[in-house]
């Protein structure tokens, strides 16, 4: 898995995109898109609205022709085929279903348009409405269905030709929060079953961390970076990740041979983004989770005088906001931790290194 | 509703579309209802009174027929409009707004002609001295320019371009919000474009085409011009025949009830065409 088009190889199974660009008359809506995904990963596109994640599932759906690069699928370049003929199963966010249609009807669509003989349509309606646990429901009408019910009849009907790509359009965003994270969790499950590559477009960074096996991050019409979800949030390679995945305290300072200088103080940090070159303009990017308040008031590396300017108490964790020097800091504790910070009282912070990391600006 | 309105606006509110209908349909309905029943007086007008010898005279083979055409010409005029009109009025929705607007403009500048100037330029059209026929003799398709009017091809022609503009804009609002992804997502499951249109536009929009054919039927079922400019006497509909026993001959009970009896035949039809585009579709 690497961003970029990378060295030519023999053709691995699973789909490349390479060099895509799209165009709408001036507008850019995606620039230098390059992407390997193996065969039966969960892959989330990740981004805020606007970015060109839902452009890049068209294109990769053919629904979309692409200005400039190549859609390969096992090494076949697909780029001229259209949707029609590329035979991958897509969930739309309106889900799109044919209200014409009975849900059995609806599901058994595509295999009517493939000339699937009438038995065989029953049975697979039957499988697959099994699959997405919702049997029995065959005969009744798209408006007699709940949301969540809906959902599983749009998934049902874009697998019935078992499609060698699944694509998903914001397909949970409808839902509310408790049946979304149901729906995650199911979703993830029968991908797993059925070992179908899967790409989900998704503007939730949570839903991205508990689906996916990779998680692309996009923004600004490119993708910025690509990765496992953890290795996304612990190691963002730029401010926009940084801020986008999670909340991140980004402090500005100047990159000094493996340390960040902060208002004349030093802080030495574990790792750096690539490229980042002494005397540069660099950030420091710390998770609230790591922020330490040390009550002592002992000088140290990596210390800095602070005043508590805000604590709220959330019962599981404790937000407290910190102002040290004029520099803002948010720090997230547990509340057995956070023991006597009173709003107002002056404490000294930790940033250790070993959890900072040092980005371009 | 949210919020109960008091009983005394309610009737208030229900009060307005009755009067109006009652004013202006009831009424003069009841009138012409009543006149279709009154004497007629040979030489004059009509004297109150209560016979049936005006619809009597229907029931002779020249009336039948002339029914039988008037129906057959309106239906196949809705045909037409509507197998038109569909492809044309979806290919409207899909540009942008931008170009949707001079397009809808000009459909609607067509409304502002009367029957008479559309009539009078079919006819011309289609003449044997100025027509159209003389183009097809330039360029060496036919031998000798000849008259296509008046002529039933020449009455349908009419005919459809005055109520295609009513069916494209019946269905514009359904076809305008038809939702792309239902299409796309037809696309993804293996349909070509044309398997498409025909398995998931037309029958999702249904509804619409059935009132399209419904108010295209009835519009030129009431036409009473075109027959006379455009079509031989066997193609003059029951509504040339009203007009003729109205103005012409001064018999207007017998105009009113050939209206009456041309009201109680197209209504059956109308509905019928409803309960076939309702039939069929689940859940309702």
């Amino acid at each position: 898995m690497q961003a970029g088009a990378g060295q030519r190889s023999v053709p691995m199974p699973g789909l490349r995109l390479e060099g895509i660009e799209k165009r709408f008359g001036a507008v850019v809506a995606l620039r230098e898109v390059g992407l390997d995904i193996e065969q039966g990963q969960f892959v989330c596109l990740l981004g805020p609205s606007g970015c060109g994640k839902t452009t890049l599932l068209r294109i990769i759906a053919g629904l979309e022709v692409p200005s400039a690069g190549q859609v390969l699928l096992d090494g076949q370049d697909l780029t001229g085929v259209p949707a029609h003929d590329r035979g991958f199963g897509m969930v739309f966010q309106s889900l799109a279903l044919f209200p014409h249609l009975s849900v059995g009807e609806n599901i058994a669509y595509p295999l009517k348009i493939r000339g699937v003989s009438r038995p065989e349509q029953e049975q697979r309606i039957t499988t697959l409405l099994d699959l997405v646990r919702l049997p029995g429901v065959a005969g009744r009408h798209i408006s007699q269905l709940s949301g969540g019910q809906r959902q599983r009849v749009a998934i049902a009907r874009a697998l019935a030709l078992e499609p060698k790509l699944f694509l998903l359009d914001e397909p949970l965003s409808a839902l509310d929060a408790k049946l979304r994270e149901d729906m995650q969790i199911e979703l993830r499950l029968l991908q797993q079953r059925l070992g179908i590559t899967t790409i989900v477009v998704t503007h939730d960074q949570r839903e991205a961390m508990s689906m996916a096996d990779v998680v692309v991050v996009m923004g600004d019409n490119r993708i910025q970076q690509v990765g496992a979800p953890l290795d996304i949030y612990r190691r963002p390679v730029n401010r926009f990740v940084a801020d986008f995945i999670g909340t991140s305290n980004l402090v500005a300072g100047r990159f000094n041979g493996g340390a960040v200088e902060i208002q004349g103080v030093s802080f030495a940090v574990a790792s750096a983004a690539e490229g980042l070159r002494d005397g540069a303009e660099a950030t420091v990017c710390i998770r609230p989770e790591d922020v330490r308040i040390r009550a002592d008031g002992e000088a140290g590396p990596n210390r800095l005088r602070g005043r508590i300017s805000f604590v709220r108490d959330l019962g599981a964790t404790v937000q407290i906001s910190l102002d040290c020097a004029g520099m803002p800091l948010l720090c997230l504790t547990m509340p057995q931790e956070h023991g006597s910070h009173r709003q107002g009282s002056e404490v000294t912070v930790e940033l250790p290194a070993e959890a900072c990391r040092a980005l371009g600006q | 509703m949210i919020r109960q309105a008091p009983q005394g606006r309610d009737h208030v509110i229900a009060a307005y579309p009755v009067v109006m209908l009652a004013v202006f349909f009831l009424v003069p309905f009841g009138i012409m209802v009543a006149v279709s029943v009154f004497h007629r007086v040979q030489g004059g007008f009509y004297e109150p009174g209560f016979e049936f010898t005006s619809y009597a005279r229907f029931f002779t083979p020249f009336f039948g027929r002339v029914l039988g055409f008037s129906i057959l010409a309106a239906g196949i005029t809705a045909l037409v409009c509507v197998a038109l009109g569909f492809p044309f009025t979806y290919f409207l929705t899909r540009l942008s707004r931008f170009r949707q607007v001079p397009l809808l403009v000009f459909l609607l500048a067509v409304l502002s002609l009367s029957e008479v100037i559309i009539g009078f330029c079919w006819s011309i059209l289609l003449s044997r001295t100025a027509g159209l026929s003389n183009l097809l003799v330039a360029a060496g398709l036919l031998d000798q320019p000849s008259a296509w009017t008046p002529g039933f091809g020449a009455l349908l022609a009419g005919l459809c371009y005055l109520a295609l503009p009513y069916a494209v804009l019946v269905l514009y609002p359904a076809l305008s919000r038809l939702d792309p992804e239902l299409v796309e997502a037809a696309r993804t499951l293996g349909a070509s474009p044309l398997k498409t249109f025909f398995t998931v536009v037309v029958p999702v929009l249904r509804p619409a085409i059935v009132a399209a054919l419904v108010m295209v039927f009835v519009f030129s079922l009431g036409a009473y011009l075109l027959p006379q400019l455009l079509g031989k006497p066997q193609h003059w509909t029951l509504s040339v025949m009203i007009t003729d026993q109205a103005i012409y001959q001064s018999n207007l009970p017998f105009a009113a009830a050939m209206a009456v009896f041309l009201l109680a035949v197209s209504l059956p039809l109308v509905g019928l065409t409803q309960w076939l585009g309702r039939k069929g579709r689940p859940g309702t």
